[in-house]
């Protein structure tokens, strides 16, 4: 290629990053705006990007505390923003164990074993996942209301229905799974199976220790799938105690009640870290989603 | 590792039968725990929910019990979570689409009977006036009946509202309250039911009396039920679902039946349903081919540029474009809810400063639409540009060089080598994404709530609103609880949902 590069070349890079740093500029407003806005005084104020008068009053509520004006009023936490980031991570947590489980088991049937109905199963699965449970809420409320008059912590309004109700959502993760398992040998197993361990021990002592890579990356894609679940969690939780973050954040922005610095403080604290996982995890995130999708 | 293995597989052997045994137990303990719950559900005249029960009991009693199931042991699981809460909810719902079931019709006949037949009137005859005595900061009430005065035990208000009477005793004493004190206790007495020795309830009627309450209504054999005030014979209306009376009106709370294709023809013939729903029927086509195509364009552009050999600080670039993925949707759509606001919004500052422009961006359909459609596009660039970044990699460089030496520009590059030589594998990514948007919940509830408002129309439905949130909104808000109907067209949904899974697989040549 360096054979044939024309004069204009080096305009034409130039004007590359011209224009990747004029678009980022527009791209990251938003978030530089937000982070600023966490930063300045009262809920309406305005002002340029880097605050004047920079206060630390939204990050106080956020956190949880008082925080006593300049004129002695003192301004209570509009909301739990801690005990919903509490929430969200406790239900992410344990589900996404939950998931990592009974994918990773499922994963191996669907990758060694043979069985009958296998691939119309893997397939089926596959288009099921498609339809957004945001449909079926109606189903999905009259079936925790039924559960929850029998067993009590998977009732409406409990943080178990939300955890029973996202193990609905294995398909992508048994895929992705199931994709590395075929892509190890399977000789080991035989070998061990030869030696006379049962299916189950040459899956637990020979191929999960092999998958682990993939079963952290499983792990964080699950939590971050329903740390950032909404139409559910919006349903199944009634109490301000009992939201998840991504219900409650909608909170500070109604009409009557608009605290925008406020939930700028609290956007920026949560929103950090799960930015942060994200970041460091999106390489493998992109071959989770597109799994099954192509092949050549 | 294999040696290991077998030494804790050897040392197993020797407790195997143990282990049988309990294993055993617990199998049938929790059999046991299973069928009780199909019992209770049956009983219960849920049969939808007793039927998924009996399926995954027995279901898992058969593959964790037989030997030649040992296979499916292991995928049972997430088949059974899939089936409970994804295909389960699915066929529920589509049940649904063909009954009344609504905030109006909620509950089962029976539980409509029992409900009518609680219902108590206030009857003119026996009247029974009455005096009330404090006894020290407890109060007896005295009633004068036909058969001789009658009496309660002493009481206080304490919600324990139902008291028996008794032929009087005549230890009270003193003066009854006077008419100004029962008026300040007028509330709590009104709550009183006071029961007489044959049975009946008294309730207070006025300020001097109480009187008898009898039941409205009596259930007839045929199952309608007589009004006891007037004689009138309320009969069933299978098809809407409510008690009626003579006169054909209907009495609530009404029933769940099935009402067939009702909710479809609704859809299609109800000009107040039919109007919105079209109109948020082509936003919704609208919104997801434009989101897909903008996104594609962008992320198309951008990523040919860092994949551009001569550019620097590509892994820079790349964090930097990724961010708005990386920030969870629920916050960034609620930043950009704030940003956009018309009266102190950051971007209409901006706006006014430079163009002296102020849109409304959440009154007027055309720049809420707009607005969604920018604020998607923001979100979803950087999944399309790092999807074309992979495709772009597996195009052997080779054939940019020819090009070159044939003197073709960056445009021919574009449009004659790259777009044909990834189209294929991109398309069903492509109609997975439009599927995606095609129901992007999240981002309409969040951002606009469906606003402004559809004029004219019957159910909740607005101008932004896509067909999810529009079913959601019938299904969930307040003026709306019309689950059938919501259910219907989320029936549709389906169908539609299911047909771009097929088409994608199709596309994909899917290797299992």
């Amino acid at each position: 290629m360096a054979i044939v590069r024309s004069r204009s070349t080096r305009y034409r890079v130039w004007a590359s990053h011209a224009g990747l740093i004029a678009f980022l500029g527009i791209a990251l407003f938003p978030l530089m705006m937000v982070i600023s806005i966490s930063f300045r005084a009262g809920n309406f104020a305005t002002g340029s990007l880097l605050p004047e008068q920079p206060t630390l009053e939204h990050w106080a509520l956020a956190l949880g505390f008082n925080y006593s004006l300049p004129d002695g009023t003192v301004v209570e936490p509009p909301f739990p923003v801690l005990l919903w980031l509490w929430n969200s991570i406790k239900v992410a947590t344990i589900s996404s164990v939950l998931i990592l489980l009974l994918s990773t088991t499922s994963a191996y049937a669907f990758a060694r074993l043979r069985f009958a109905g296998k691939t119309t199963l893997l397939k089926s699965m596959l288009i099921f996942q498609m339809f957004p449970p945001v449909l079926s809420l109606v189903a999905i409320y009259a079936l925790f209301d039924q559960l929850g008059q029998y067993v009590d912590w998977l009732g409406i309004n409990s943080h178990g229905a939300l955890i029973v109700a996202s193990l609905g959502g294995m398909a992508l993760h048994i895929w992705t799974i199931k994709g590395y398992f075929d892509t190890l040998d399977r000789s080991l197993e035989e070998a061990a199976i030869i030696d006379g361990a049962t299916t189950w021990q040459a899956f637990l002592y020979i191929l999960l220790p092999l998958s682990v890579p993939i079963l952290a990356v499983v792990f964080i894609l699950a939590f971050i799938t329903t740390i950032t679940e909404y139409p559910m969690a919006s349903v199944l939780l009634l109490d301000v105690d009992q939201l998840t973050l991504a219900v409650g954040a909608q909170q500070y922005l109604y009409e009557q009640n608009y605290l925008w610095g406020d939930f700028a403080a609290a956007a920026v604290l949560s929103g950090f870290p799960i930015t942060l996982v994200f970041l460091y995890c999106q390489r493998w995130l992109v071959g989770g989603l597109t799994a099954g999708g192509v092949k050549g | 590792m294999s040696s290991y293995a077998l030494r804790n597989f050897a040392a197993g052997k020797g407790t195997l039968n143990v282990k049988i045994g309990f294993k055993l137990a617990a199998g049938l303990a929790l059999a046991l725990a299973g069928f009780y719950l199909v019992v209770a559900l049956y009983a219960q005249q849920q049969l939808a929910f007793a039927l998924l029960a009996l399926v995954v009991v027995s279901s898992a009693g058969y593959v964790y019990l037989s030997r030649r199931a040992y296979a499916h042991r292991y995928a049972y699981p997430a088949v059974a979570g899939m089936g409970v809460f994804v295909i389960f909810p699915l066929l529920y719902t589509v049940g649904i689409g063909f009954t009344n079931y609504s905030a109006s019709n909620l509950l089962d006949l029976e539980r409509v009977q029992a409900y009518h037949l609680s219902q108590t009137y206030q009857s003119d005859s026996g009247r029974f006036p009455f005096r009330l005595y404090d006894e020290g900061g407890r109060y007896r009430l005295l009633l004068d009946g036909p058969d001789g005065t009658l009496e309660t035990a002493p009481f206080d208000f304490d919600g324990s509202d139902r008291l028996v009477l008794e032929p009087d005793t005549g230890v009270t004493s003193g003066e009854p309250l006077a008419m100004r004190d029962i008026i300040k206790l007028r509330k709590p007495l009104s709550g009183l039911r006071l029961q007489l020795p044959d049975g009946d309830e008294l309730s207070l009627s006025g300020l001097r009396e109480f009187a008898a309450r009898l039941p409205v209504y009596s259930l007839q054999d045929d199952g309608s039920l007589i009004d006891n005030r007037n004689g009138e014979r309320l009969t069933i209306d299978q098809d809407a679902g409510f008690y009626q009376r003579a006169d054909g009106e209907h009495v609530p709370p009404g029933f769940v039946v099935g009402i067939g294709w009702d909710n479809y023809l609704k859809v299609v013939t109800d000009p107040s349903i039919r109007g919105p729903f079209l109109e948020i029927f082509v936003w919704t086509l609208v919104f997801a081919g434009g989101t897909v195509v903008f996104t594609l364009m962008l992320g198309l552009v951008l990523a040919s540029l860092l994949q551009w050999e001569l550019m620097r600080g590509k892994a820079l670039y790349r964090t930097l474009l990724i961010l708005p993925y990386a920030v969870p949707a629920f916050i960034s759509i609620l930043v950009f809810k704030g940003l956009f606001n018309q009266n102190f919004g950051e971007i209409n500052l901006v706006l006014q400063g430079l163009f002296g422009l102020s849109p409304d961006w959440f009154s007027d359909p055309a720049m809420a639409r707009t607005m969604i459609l920018v604020v998607n596009t923001w979100l979803g660039y950087p999944y399309m540009m790092l999807l074309c970044m992979g495709l772009l990699q597996s195009i052997p460089q080779d054939l940019y060089e020819a090009s070159a030496m044939d003197g073709a520009g960056p445009l021919d590059n574009l449009f004659k080598i790259t777009l044909p030589l990834i189209i294929k594998p991109l398309t069903p990514l492509l109609i997975a994404c439009f599927a995606f948007n095609f129901n992007n919940f999240v981002l309409i509830t969040l951002l606009t709530g469906g606003s402004p408002d559809i004029i004219g129309a019957s159910t909740p439905a607005g101008t932004t609103d896509l067909l999810v949130s529009y079913t959601y909104r019938i299904a969930f808000q307040d003026s709306g609880q019309n689950f059938g109907l919501a259910a219907a067209i989320a029936t549709m949904i389906f169908l539609l949902v299911g047909g771009l899974s097929l088409l994608k697989m199709r596309l994909g040549k899917m290797e299992v």
